[in-house]
């Protein structure tokens, strides 16, 4: 299983790296995102630093989002899951694959997302520790339960549209979570930051143990 | 209408019948027309208005009774799709389907009653509450199932996938009840509470519309189921049929 993953998040980065076209448009849009950000809510009046967490995993959200979709518009060339099947590869496997290459460019993207903030929203990184502990269970959550999703999308030929309105409501507690325990950490005070972040980690072990027990039934030939 | 089967191959869709209504279904509509009539005269006329609320507890009646029903079928189509995946029949299909269906009527019905009070009782349509926050993010997810259901796609695999996601309805709600709650609970009060203590006309009255809106939901949710059935198996049936008639080749084209 674990073999089978390495080589599906090994060749979905792979592909991404050769193409650029994830990075290239997931990451630029991000950035895009806190520029328009910065000019609907006025960065003079002191909402932009308030709204910082939260406009931060927005920007997450809606760009994972993309990368989610990637993922899965990658293999929606005819015969592609034909082949999948016939190769062998065991569907958890597959699942924690797709899973780690997407929750990888996640991580590439927070780490633009986060110069992005400090340089354009002049955020200071206070509570590293809880920063960091956030940003890694987020991610896991938000990947996990956006390949989980994604995969409907390959199933039934869905492309843009069915996606995103069944992966942002599910990932609603995720945003809230994200956005608190950032806020928390970015207050010194740490308050519930922790608390939080044990949602976040409830949460991305609930998606990833399904994904892991139902991935096979998602990708069984009709 | 006669008893329903849960094989898929068994009839041609010709033999379907044209209407989801029976027998007993009729009587059960009686008794909620004569139950309604009868619940919003005591709700209107005999029950008294409430000393703070004035009139405006009269939603009390309605909005109640819808609110405490929702759940029921939101957990019957996250288990009715468990047991698709058990047992692959289209009968759990169909009332994983229907259920999701009946699910949002009474939850974005429990909204709208909700708004309507909340702007009477409180002065505003809508708060960031906790529960009208995660209602409205439940009516979300269920928009979201019913969106994948009406997709166009073969029915063994809409169901297979709508069955995984069905599953997850229920999971999906209580994270959210939770974090929403616990966000809340450091603003403020999770709910707004009411001096619960009702008088005996209000009781009663009240009795009476928990139990109209009892039969609503069992009445709903049986035409919900049979007419999800009706729609799989014309579905199928049309599939087999335009198929046979390929295979006789009197029509090349299968009818289509």
């Amino acid at each position: 299983m674990l073999a089978d993953a390495r080589l599906i998040a090994a060749k979905d980065l792979r592909i991404e790296l050769r193409s650029k076209v994830g990075l290239g448009q997931m990451v630029p849009f991000a950035v895009l995102l806190l520029v328009l950000f910065g000019l609907a809510l006025d960065p003079d009046s002191g909402v932009l630093s308030r709204a910082t967490p939260g406009l931060y995993w927005i920007a997450v959200l809606f760009s994972g989002l993309l990368a989610v979709q990637r993922a899965f518009a990658v293999e929606a060339a005819p015969g592609v899951a034909e082949a999948l099947r016939l190769s062998g590869v065991d569907p958890a496997g597959y699942f924690l694959g797709k899973f780690a290459a997407v929750a990888a460019q996640l991580v590439v993207l927070q780490m633009v997302l986060v110069v992005g903030v400090v340089v354009l929203y002049g955020a200071d990184l206070d509570g590293p520790l809880l920063l960091l502990a956030t940003a890694t269970a987020a991610t896991v959550a938000i990947a996990a339960a956006g390949t989980l999703y994604g995969v409907l999308a390959a199933g039934l030929r869905v492309r843009d549209t069915l996606v995103p309105l069944l992966l942002l409501p599910a990932l609603a507690p995720v945003l809230l979570g994200a956005t608190r325990a950032s806020e928390a950490a970015l207050d010194g005070g740490l308050g519930d930051g922790w608390g939080w972040c044990g949602l976040l980690a409830a949460f991305g072990v609930l998606y990833v143990g399904f994904g892991l027990l139902f991935f096979g039934t998602l990708l069984e030939e009709t | 209408m006669t008893t329903l089967t849960t094989s898929a191959n068994d009839a041609p869709a010709v033999d379907a019948p044209t209407s989801t209504g029976s027998r007993s279904t009729r009587i059960l509509g009686i008794l909620i027309l004569v139950g309604s009539a009868i619940g919003a005269y005591l709700g209107l006329v005999t029950s008294d208005a409430d000393r703070i609320q004035k009139d405006a507890v009269r939603l009390f009646y309605v909005h109640v009774p819808v609110v405490s029903l929702m759940y029921i079928p939101v957990i019957l189509c996250s288990v009715a799709s468990i047991m698709w995946l058990r047992k692959r029949t289209d009968g759990w299909d169909a009332l994983a389907s229907s259920s999701a269906e009946v699910a949002a009527v009474f939850v974005g019905l429990g909204l709208v009653t909700g708004a309507l009070w909340g702007e009477i009782t409180w002065g505003t349509y809508w708060t960031w509450d906790a529960r009208l926050t995660s209602t409205a993010l439940l009516f979300l997810l269920l928009l979201g199932y019913l969106a994948l259901r009406r997709y166009p796609a073969e029915p063994a695999a809409r169901a297979r996938v709508s069955a995984v996601v069905g599953i997850l309805l229920v999971p999906n709600a209580i994270l959210v009840h939770y974090s929403v709650s616990w966000w809340r609970s450091l603003h403020q009060d999770a709910t707004r509470g009411f001096d619960t203590t009702m008088d005996g006309n209000q009781l009663s009255t009240y009795a009476v519309a928990q139990g109209v809106f009892v039969l609503i939901l069992v009445w709903l949710s049986i035409h919900a189921y049979r007419n999800a059935w009706l729609a799989l198996r014309a579905e199928r049936g049309d599939l087999d049929l335009a198929i046979a008639r390929r295979m006789a080749d009197d029509d090349p084209t299968g009818g289509i």
